[in-house]
């Protein structure tokens, strides 16, 4: 007999309104992959799910099956993640990597190495010394373990091992052409810098965090890595991820920051 | 719409229609609510009726705090004896009348019609965050109260805040978190209880 209710564990990734008080929430578990599920009244003040159930938050649930979608019964925190919480550009982060998990993870599907990733990342983040290189780490893996990983020593039409120089990433084809082989096609393309390919390579190799190390990267070179992963990471999605804009805002709010600026002079803000 | 819509004459079928738009609404409760509206007096319906188009007519956003008024400046902007130092960033028009109810706060309000909601693609300027940087500018204000919802979004929104209007150097506070009075502690969720033990005061 199939059992009403089911518990696991889950990171929060993504939450919708739902009615007067009801949320639907898309919480990624490491057994049964993405799941949506109602959460009742958790709006409401007088809600014992309320403040349990935010984004990015890991916790413990159990739900009972609906005809549509599972609800929430009961939920209790594993870690809310309170040094990312109190961090704007943590929090941006954070929430790009939930939106970029939600965004491959299947529904009803295991995805253990996903989950895994997803919440190591999520623990790295408020320790690393550059949040930058922990999202491009983090990107490099999603691709990997989504299947997506983009060919970046041979070239991905002739085979041909691929001689250290400028190149050309296929997004369609998902890696890089040869001199020959970039000839031909008419598919979107983007160039890639010999260093910039050594970064991305470099974070390709690197199966966990600490295999990084603590490479110096230069802005320019930091600029063109991103790109890359952020026009690939489109072309296998066709979207752009909404969240991507709210990271660029807090970037510039944190040069303006620094730079010591403030409402008397916030016209571009 | 069920059967019994579909036999209704046509005024009640939209108005049931009409009903069923509004949140929280059923098509059961829908039902009721015309069936009710029928058997009411006639000067009730209309002054329902007047209501609702004076409301649609008449209520729009203060040009100061952008909270929903039929005047402008709003009866909280224009009130003298409120204090014209402090101001209270809100999310929503409806939290506005939340605080008023305490009677524990006599300064004004800013609302900024919204929370960053990065996922949802709602971003800084999508909120009223322009106008009060404005009004920092423009008015006295030595105190800013962050008074977002305590969750993520909230937090974020505050948190962006913020960055923006700290270099001014005016105090920025942030409502207490802490046990909800009447509740149960062992309902309270860890991050809640978590607050209210770190911002105990002494008894």
């Amino acid at each position: 007999m199939r059992l009403r209710t089911y518990k696991s564990q889950g990171l929060v990734l993504r939450q919708y309104t739902l009615g007067e008080a009801d949320r639907i929430l898309s919480i990624l578990t490491p057994n049964m992959g993405k799941v949506r599920v109602v959460a009742k009244s958790v709006r409401r003040p007088q809600s014992k799910l309320r403040g349990r159930l935010d984004l990015t938050n890991i916790v413990e649930f159990s739900a009972s099956y609906g005809r549509n979608l599972d609800i929430v019964t009961e939920a209790q925190v594993r870690d809310d993640h309170p040094r990312i919480r109190s961090d704007l550009s943590l929090l941006s982060q954070a929430v790009y990597v939930c939106e970029l998990t939600d965004s491959f993870a299947e529904e009803r599907s295991p995805s253990r190495d996903i989950y895994q990733l997803a919440t190591v990342t999520l623990d790295l983040l408020p320790d690393s010394h550059d949040v930058w290189l922990v999202t491009r780490w983090f990107e490099s893996r999603m691709l990997e373990v989504a299947g997506f990983r983009p060919e970046l020593h041979s070239c991905v039409e002739c085979g041909s091992e691929l001689q250290p120089d400028d190149h050309m990433l296929d997004l369609a084809a998902g890696g890089v052409l040869c001199p020959q082989c970039r000839a031909y096609g008419i598919g979107a393309r983007v160039h890639i810098t010999e260093s910039a390919m050594r970064v991305l390579r470099h974070l390709q190799r690197s199966s966990r965090f600490r295999d990084v190390g603590s490479p110096n990267i230069g802005r320019k070179i930091k600029n063109q890595v991103e790109g890359v992963h952020t026009r690939y990471i489109r072309a296998i999605l066709e979207r752009s991820l909404k969240s991507e804009e709210f990271v660029r805002r807090v970037a510039e709010s944190e040069l303006y920051y620094d730079s010591g600026g403030g409402a008397a002079s916030s016209s571009s803000v | 719409m069920n059967n019994n819509t579909e036999h209704s004459s046509d005024p009640i079928a939209r108005l049931i229609e009409e009903f069923h738009k509004l949140p929280g609404i059923g098509p059961k409760t829908a039902q009721r609510l015309a069936y009710y509206l029928i058997r009411m007096p006639g000067d009730y319906a209309h002054g329902l009726a007047d209501a609702i188009v004076a409301v649609k007519d008449q209520v729009a956003m203060c040009s100061r705090c952008f909270n929903l008024t039929d005047t402008d400046p709003c009866n909280i902007c224009s009130d003298p004896q409120r204090d014209e130092t402090t101001v209270c960033v809100v999310e929503e028009a409806l939290d506005v009348l939340a605080l008023e109810r305490t009677h524990s706060y006599r300064g004004l309000y800013h609302v900024l019609h919204g929370a960053v909601s990065p996922m949802n693609g709602i971003g800084p300027d999508d909120l009223k965050i322009q106008p009060l940087l404005s009004r920092m500018n423009d008015e006295p204000i030595s105190e800013i109260i962050l008074a977002t919802n305590p969750n993520l979004e909230g937090d974020a929104t505050a948190m962006y805040i913020h960055r923006l209007i700290s270099p001014i150097g005016i105090a920025i506070t942030r409502p207490a978190r802490g046990l909800p009075v009447g509740g149960d502690l062992e309902y309270a969720d860890e991050s809640t209880l978590g607050r209210a033990i770190e911002g105990r005061q002494s008894f």
